[in-house]
């Protein structure tokens, strides 16, 4: 029953958000430090890889030959200052956790994505991004400290100046340079839980645009939904969202008693895969054109959950997609190139009446330094499509074409369906953290799925011998 | 609330202890924690905490156990402490458990023995060397820490001994009997320990987990089995029984019938089964 390997797993069909790919893969909870040494260094396994809460949509957490190290229990706080609001915790600290504890407290996070089911390490790998990010940039601008487990077993501290090259190949990095045990972060410091949001309906994609250019400056949080079934005239209509932190003096008194809590909701749970039959083109139509309508422009004090995560309040919604699952399709177009891509990207959508209702298109600022961190400086559009197989496959590889064509890039934490050669093209500085990878880790002890798929990490066959299981890619073929 | 309970909702809605007991509230006061590292003792931690309690982290691993503390005084605002003990070392355990006293100024209520070991039964048939070393963690070095415990609070007429034993201690199985025998000496031990300590109002509590997702399990059970309950729910059942003055906790429930159906089975058919 029991062998004495230091490094046991179990086999679990693993997917990523999307539930598409799904891998068999061997994974194993990490629960301490020693148990993180021990995987990286362990004889039983050709390679690992991290994995937060899984909530990447594609197959950046996957490895059919190696160990999927769970880092969901690695999550302690270890250190607060109160006066800066500089955090030090374990990488599998959620966003969740954070806020649980440290909004009473008047903290929140500096930048935060649209689930806050996500690790620290997961957010630092994917040097993510939220609704601020053309004020305040993506989360590893307030990341002052990483502390690193590498592939030699070396435990190290590792800052923007003390090793700049792997601090910004870690940053962005997809897990690929090594596992973070830990971070020091900066809080940011807020009076209430709220928001104040503007919302506005917008005719079309120039108008959607416009109100992103237009209120650049006077909103430090800015989204906007759109209808991707609209067509012509109506192309790019949506409702732009436009918020700032809501100050104590502001809140209604019936908030500003208890400023910083956060009213209770309960989650609801979508309890099983839905049937294929329920996303078809009319259900999504009738979804679009009654948010569209719903949508009056107004004002209002929204709460940082319903405000920040709408979609939590709906627990596994991914289920809606069914057993196939789902892929995203998240792309920016530099500032340039923006109104002419997107247009043609939409066009394109339009006509495959394939997309689903969750459009959202964001304007981004300045990037950070990281080797493959997502954004700079242009409009970011993401939307979700039921995987179909080859139609969809079909429909994305016309999509990056497009994409391309227009300076255009991917976001790793969403694909799951690019090609090496494309993804070169988007990514310039892949060399560049080729060679941090070749430094720090030389015999590629640290491989996902994508970045075997992507050529991030070459030179490596699939070990046949020890895959534990082929790719069951639920009905893509 | 930990991060797996977010990644699959339904392992972690083990009942909250919201049920005020009749006697005893554990509330406030210190706990000490013997093996804190341990999968289920680190959601005991927290769930101790939630209530209040300080406590004494103990056990091998300092740089762990200080992480823990941290988390602990930052998530809950308690008190936390740390200190060094190995099970196998009888002869610090005294100075071990005087330092504790002296530590929580006399307030030490309660004592949660957590650690133990388990090697593949395989081992422990080739090598005595392991088979002891699963007797005296699980076994041997409770009855030394135990006694500590039970003296000192045996005079002051107060508190609880709370000790994680295991279903593998209710029969010999061949898979796993080295273990359970160690565990099955632990819980005789435990009942007389209860019987001992009754008249001077100290409360022991036997706890007998069955499949737990910890490291001590890791790669051997699949955690999305029914039959495998997650550290947290445990923790939740320790901390209600202690409340409620129980005497002996399967947990989860279950465990209690299971175990009762397959010590009824008759040895003469048992010694062919394979279990
Ligand atoms: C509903 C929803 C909304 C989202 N909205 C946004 C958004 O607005 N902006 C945005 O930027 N993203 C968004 N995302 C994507 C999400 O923020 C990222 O995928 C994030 O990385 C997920 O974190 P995780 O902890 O689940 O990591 P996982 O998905 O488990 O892992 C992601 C990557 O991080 C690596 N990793 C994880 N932990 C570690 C570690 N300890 N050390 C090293 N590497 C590690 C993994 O190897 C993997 O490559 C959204 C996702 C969902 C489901
Ligand atoms: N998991 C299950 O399915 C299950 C079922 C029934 C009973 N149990 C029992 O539950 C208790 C907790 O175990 P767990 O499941 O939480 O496993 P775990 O996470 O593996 O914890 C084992 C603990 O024992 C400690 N330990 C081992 N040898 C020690 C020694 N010589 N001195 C001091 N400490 C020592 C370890 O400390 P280090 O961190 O320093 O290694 C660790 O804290 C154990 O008594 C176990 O037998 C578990």
């Amino acid at each position: 029953m029991m062998s004495a390997d230091s490094l046991r797993g179990t086999s679990e069909l693993l997917s990523g958000w999307g539930n598409y790919p799904r891998e068999l893969c061997r994974t194993r909870s990490i629960e301490s430090w020693q148990d993180a040494e021990n995987a990286v260094q362990s004889s039983n396994t050709t390679n690992v890889i991290p994995r937060g809460l899984g909530r990447s949509y594609g197959d950046s957490t996957l490895t059919q030959d190696g160990v999927v190290l769970r880092m969901g229990h690695l999550n302690r706080f270890l250190a607060f200052d109160p006066e800066s609001g500089v955090l030090e915790c374990e990488a599998g600290v959620s966003f969740a956790e954070i806020i649980e504890t440290f909004l009473p407290q008047g903290w929140f996070l500096p930048t935060t994505p649209g689930t806050k089911f996500v690790t620290l390490g997961g957010a630092i790998a994917a040097d993510v991004h939220g609704k601020n990010h053309h004020v305040d940039g993506s989360f590893g601008n307030f990341v002052n400290r990483l502390t690193l487990l590498l592939a030699d077993g070396a435990i190290i501290d590792c800052t923007r100046d003390n090793d700049p090259d792997l601090f910004w190949a870690t940053v962005g990095g997809m897990g690929l340079t090594g596992v973070i045990l830990s971070a020091q972060i900066q809080l940011s410091r807020v009076e209430t839980a709220y928001c104040d949001v503007t919302y506005r309906r917008t005719r079309n994609l120039e108008s959607t645009l416009e109100m992103f250019t237009a209120t650049h400056q006077s909103y430090r949080y800015s989204v906007s939904w759109i209808d991707c079934l609209a067509k012509g005239a109506s192309l790019g209509r949506g409702v732009v969202m436009l918020g700032n932190d809501a100050s104590a003096a502001d809140l209604p008194r019936k908030l500003a008693a208890a400023p910083l809590k956060l009213p209770r909701r309960r989650a609801k749970t979508i309890p099983f895969d839905f049937p294929s039959f329920a996303l078809n083109p009319w259900s999504i139509k009738a979804f679009n054109t009654l948010y569209y309508a719903k949508n009056r422009d107004r004002r209002e004090f929204v709460d940082f959950n319903s405000f920040f995560y709408p979609l939590d309040g709906i627990n596994h919604w991914n289920r809606i997609y069914g057993q196939r699952g789902f892929v995203q399709y998240q792309a920016l177009f530099p500032t340039e190139t923006a109104h002419v891509g997107l247009h043609q990207l939409l066009e394109r959508i339009a006509k495959s009446r394939q997309a689903s209702f969750l459009a959202v298109i964001k304007g981004s600022g300045p990037a950070t330094q990281g080797m493959l961190s997502y954004l700079f400086p242009g409009i970011t559009l993401a939307l979700d499509f039921p995987n179909r197989g080859k139609a969809t496959r079909d429909l994305f590889e016309q999509l990056d074409e497009i994409v391309l064509e227009h300076s255009g890039r991917l976001y790793l934490a969403k694909d799951a369906l690019t090609s090496a050669d494309t993804f070169a093209r988007m990514y310039p500085r892949l060399s560049e953290f080729q060679r941090v990878k070749e430094r720090v880790d030389p015999n590629n002890r640290f491989v996902s799925s994508q970045a075997r798929r992507l050529g991030i990490v070459t030179g490596l066959e699939l070990n046949q011998s020890e895959a534990v299981g082929n790719s069951i890619s639920a009905g893509a073929h | 609330m930990s991060s797996t309970s977010i990644e699959a909702p339904a392992a972690s809605t083990g009942n909250a202890v919201s049920v005020q007991a009749t006697t005893d509230r554990v509330s406030s006061g210190w706990v000490l924690i013997l093996g804190a590292t341990s999968g289920i003792a680190r959601a005991l931690a927290h769930r101790l905490s939630q209530d209040g309690h300080s406590l004494i982290l103990a056990g091998r691993n300092q740089e762990e156990l200080t992480r823990l503390a941290s988390d602990l005084r930052l998530r809950h605002n308690v008190n936390a402490e740390v200190a060094e003990f190995s099970a196998l070392d009888y002869a610090s355990h005294p100075e071990f458990f005087e330092n504790c006293i002296r530590q929580t100024s006399g307030r030490l209520k309660g004592v949660l023995l957590c650690y133990g070991d388990m090697l593949p039964q395989a081992a422990t048939e080739k090598s005595f060397d392991d088979a002891r070393r699963v007797i005296d963690v699980n076994f041997t070095s409770a009855v030394s820490i135990l006694s500590q415990a039970a003296t000192y609070l045996e005079e002051r007429k107060s508190g609880f001994i709370g000790v994680i034993s295991s279903v593998a201690g209710d029969r010999g199985r061949q898979s796993n009997y080295t273990y359970g025998a160690a565990k099955a000496g632990l819980t005789a031990f435990t009942q007389g320990l209860r019987n001992r300590l009754y008249k001077s109002g100290v409360h022991v509590l036997t706890i007998k987990p069955g499949f737990v997702a910890t490291r001590m399990t890791a790669g051997l059970l699949n955690t999305k089995s029914p039959l495998v309950a997650s550290p947290e729910k445990v923790a939740n059942d320790i901390v209600r029984a202690i409340k409620r003055r129980r005497t002996v906790l399967y947990t989860p429930w279950f465990w209690r019938p299971i175990m009762a159906l397959i010590c009824s089975i008759p040895e003469s058919i048992f010694r062919k089964m394979k279990l």
